[in-house]
């Protein structure tokens, strides 16, 4: 017999170790599943885990890690203010689509004007497109109490909707030959959201992140803001009692997600996708939950969840090209980390007990 | 009488890091209503869930009816004839009395059959109880009347009610304990367990009291007096609050007419609520929990905004600012939920003094935090109160209830309110610290602070209060001085209109002078 203990306090040492020892327990597992599917299973972990950041092809891998994780991070750090203050914003997805629509609706209408101010205005609808997309769902749980987590998914479906539309409407290459999809925006300097530094994958998203990152550091470790967000969580009553109107907690939270999410967005329909196209979205917005939990809600840990999960989408496309995994071994590589996340997390709140099976 | 029902011996029970109960030995006679006396983290509870089979001993033995008695869980304890009314009730509020009696039971017979049985039992024992009304409707006394009933019809042979007054006004008292004499001279034998010493002598034939988990002392409490079974339960001599004569001061906090919906489905309507407290003063609000405490707190802290002029704070008007704006104003206050409300559990000391001290304290400027000062106000509180804690750094849950309660009623006096208000300061505080914080609100009104307490327990009321009124249904009756008032009239306060009649009655019998008035002010809002 086991038997688990509610700890006075949640272990320290277990918060850091339990991410650790999930990605270990996930390379663990997913050598098996690998195994089961005919590979070998220490190849197929040193292709994901390894190769993206020491093969000789390295080089060209490095930079990806940037374009991949800034997305990530910077959607994962507007996720997690609202995860911590206990509102569960699911629909990121939605959110960084439709950041990336508003902000290249605002760079294809100042087509072909070169001006230095379109990139900046592009920022701004980015970031506002997203985060109104994020207040529908805020909004109608603050006047009519739906539930934020169905709302904010639901709304995921209909962005891709409206992301399809787009495409084949209003934002459609009108030199594009009947071709769905937009403009390339980053052939159109003013617009584009280019390398800064050539070849290193460089470019603003990146920018960005970190500094969401410093913020969100910031905001949590020394503002009241990032006080009432954790007491909000963890004991709403003494949220209330503190002076914390949760209304108004529930509308920043995702609004401020949406807008992250949106940026995000942005950024990546300027630089590295460069135009508006029916399956822009690639999961980011979802695999962002992940990484925010990965990196225990916490700036610095996100930075860190963010480059391990980049890591296992990069090394996943090298595996699927050279070894011919399937792209849903991928995926479930993914779900099983937070998966293993929220099973070793009982260390950190519980001590684990054997019991003598004499005595019970 | 003088028949054995059920011997503990050398019952020894440890957790990790404490010892809840060492070599407990007692017997309980045929018949007989022993007390159980001890502090909170006596080994009370271990020890009754022990009998109840909700814990294993780790050593020792339990003899009932001269057979070998080791429940493994409160089914066996059950069928061998022990039956426990537990301190917070497990009953369903959106259900009727016969369908929550019917859960509790191993096989229910027909709703119809229960109904009978509830009518028959409640009127031999005269608890009155409809078994058709849904318990959400019920007042506690009348919880409590249901959790009986299911005990009883179980037939049993030892009754355990833990802290059963807790919740009663003194009326409801006096029925409960008409009931439990009935019962024990039918031959039921009841554990009773409490820390109210006026009450034990009142009704209990024998006293076991335990100290850190070990028995102290077996007295027959009718004889010994009651300040030395408070002694020998806390181990050291206790020390009476001390207050001094003041000055009538200026009026500090006016509530005129203050009226406010239910906030929930269960919760209580103010009605009308109209009184002022004075600076130097301590008001004392009595009441059973649910007859609007919560919602009277609520309005005061500014948790559930009322119309601006309900509430006036030296002359302003406040009842429509929020929480922050009145704490900035001089109103403070402690709500009675420690763990969720008043603190965060899982928050550090030094954050929950954050909590509500940023304001006051000037723990922030433009936002951002000055983590140093606020330690340093928590040091404070943790020194001046005397909170027993390895330091700041600690989370409030691992704080004891007399603990955290002395840093959350340290933290909002360290801020120096012009007007404190208090509920159940010391709902689930060991003695000595409930002295404590009595003498803290005291010495606060000496200081010029306007207090007002919010509490259950008519003894501390009396203790502290200038004046006294009575909280019921939502309304308040006029406040009367409380010295010299008898614990009849306090009982007529706090009855309610249910009890119209007997109160207008009683009330012209009992006194003269402006009693009779005022009694009906009290029933007829």
């Amino acid at each position: 017999m086991i038997a688990l203990d509610k700890r006075p306090q949640p272990s320290r040492a277990w918060s850091y170790a339990a991410p650790v020892l999930a990605v270990v327990l996930t390379m663990l597992v997913g050598g098996i599943l690998f195994a089961a599917l005919g590979k070998n299973p220490v190849e197929v972990i040193r292709t994901i885990f390894l190769d993206p950041l020491f093969s000789k092809n390295a080089w060209f891998y490095r930079p990806q890690l940037l374009i991949k994780g800034a997305p990530l991070v910077l959607i994962a750090v507007g996720l997690s203010f609202g995860f911590r203050a206990g509102i569960w914003n699911i629909g990121a997805e939605g959110q960084y689509i439709i950041g990336a629509l508003c902000g290249a609706a605002v760079g294809l209408a100042f087509h072909p004007m070169e001006s230095w101010l379109v990139f900046p205005m592009m920022i701004v609808a980015g970031a506002i497109g997203g985060g109104l997309w994020g207040l529908i769902p805020g909004i109608l749980k603050v006047r009519f109490g739906t539930n934020e987590i169905l709302v904010s998914l639901m709304l995921v479906y209909v962005a891709e909707s409206l992301l399809a539309a787009m495409a084949l409407g209003p934002l459609k290459n009108p030199e594009g030959m009947g071709f769905p999809g937009s403009r390339n925006l980053s052939q159109y300097p003013s617009a584009a959201n280019l390398e800064l530094i050539s070849g290193s994958g460089m470019h603003w998203g990146v920018v960005a992140a970190l500094i969401a990152v410093i913020f969100a550091y910031v905001l949590l470790a020394r503002h009241i803001f990032g006080f009432q967000v954790r007491l909000a969580g963890q004991a709403p009553r003494a949220a209330r009692f503190a002076g914390v109107n949760p209304a108004r907690m529930i509308l920043i939270c995702m609004g401020l997600s949406g807008a992250l999410a949106g940026l995000a967005g942005m950024f990546e329909v300027s630089g590295p996708a460069g135009q508006v196209t029916i399956d822009f979205n690639v999961g980011y917005g979802f695999t962002a939950i992940i990484v925010a939990f990965l990196g225990r809600l916490h700036p610095v840990g996100i930075l860190l969840a963010g480059a391990v999960m980049a890591l296992t989408y990069i090394g996943g496309g090298i595996a699927q090209s050279n070894l011919g995994l399937p792209a849903a071994a991928i995926s479930l590589l993914q779900g099983m980390l937070l998966f293993f996340l929220l099973a070793v997390d009982v260390l950190t709140h519980y001590r684990v007990r054997f019991l003598n099976k004499a005595v019970a | 009488m003088s028949e054995t029902l059920l011997t503990l011996d050398r019952l020894t029970k440890a957790y990790p890091g404490v010892v809840a109960n060492k070599d407990v030995s007692f017997t309980i006679g045929r018949g007989e209503i022993h007390a159980l006396l001890g502090e909170n983290g006596a080994g009370k509870s271990t020890l009754v869930k022990t009998i109840y089979g909700l814990v294993k001993p780790d050593s020792g033995t339990m003899t009932l009816n001269y057979a070998p008695f080791a429940p493994a869980e409160p089914g066996a304890a059950r069928k061998a004839g022990v039956a426990m009314v537990f301190q917070h009730f497990s009953l369903f509020d959106a259900m009727s009395v016969a369908e929550n009696i019917m859960l509790g039971m191993d096989n229910p017979p027909s709703p119809h059959a229960i109904a009978g049985e509830v009518r028959r039992v409640s009127h031999l024992y005269g608890l009155p109880l409809d078994p058709d009304r849904i318990v959400g409707d019920l007042s506690a006394g009348e919880r409590q009347r249901v959790e009986i009933i299911r005990c009883l019809l179980q037939d049993p042979k030892l009754l355990i009610m833990d802290e059963p007054t807790s919740v009663l006004t003194p009326q409801e008292v006096d029925i409960l304990f008409l009931t439990l004499r009935k019962l024990a001279a039918e031959g039921t034998s009841i554990l009773y367990i409490s820390h109210k010493l006026a009450e034990i002598a009142a009704l209990c034939d024998n006293a076991t009291i335990l100290r850190h988990g070990q028995v102290v002392a077996t007295c027959d409490p009718r004889q010994t007096a009651p300040r030395e079974m408070a002694e020998l339960m806390v181990g050291t001599v206790l020390q009476s609050p001390v207050r001094t004569a003041r000055p009538e001061g200026p009026i500090l906090l006016a509530l005129k007419g203050l009226s406010a919906p239910a906030p929930h489905r269960f919760g209580t309507v103010l009605h009308d609520i109209t009184i002022t407290v004075r600076a130097g003063e301590v008001l004392g609000i009595g009441g059973v929990a649910g007859n609007g405490q919560d919602e009277l707190i609520a309005a005061l802290s500014g948790e559930m905004p009322v119309a601006p002029g309900m509430v006036e704070l030296e002359g302003a008007a406040i009842g429509g600012d929020a929480v922050n704006a009145r704490r900035a104003a001089g109103l403070l206050c402690a709500p009675e939920e420690r763990l969720g409300h008043a603190a965060a559990p899982d928050m550090t000391l030094t954050e929950n003094a954050l909590l509500t001290g940023s304001r006051r304290k000037h723990l922030e400027r433009n936002g951002f935090l000055r983590w140093p000062a606020a330690t340093a106000f928590a040091k404070d509180i943790i020194k001046t109160f005397d909170v027993r804690t390895p330091g700041p750094g600690n989370t409030a849950r691992s704080l004891s209830g007399g603990n955290l309660q002395k840093f959350v009623i340290g933290r909002e006096i360290m801020q120096n309110p012009s007007v404190l208000v208090v509920n159940q300061p010391t709902w689930g505080v060991d003695a000595s610290a409930a002295v404590a914080i009595r003498q803290a609100l005291l010495t606060l009104a000496d200081e010029g602070a306007a207090v007002i307490v919010i509490s259950q327990d008519l003894d501390e009321l009396m203790e502290v209060s200038d004046r006294f009124c009575a909280l019921t249904d939502g309304r308040l009756s006029p406040a009367r001085p409380a010295r010299g008032l008898s614990v009849e009239e306090i009982g007529l306060m706090l009855g309610g209109a249910h009890d119209l009649e007997v109160a207008h009655v009683e009330g012209h019998d009992a006194s003269s002078g402006s009693l009779p008035s005022q009694m009906k002010q009290v029933v007829q809002p």
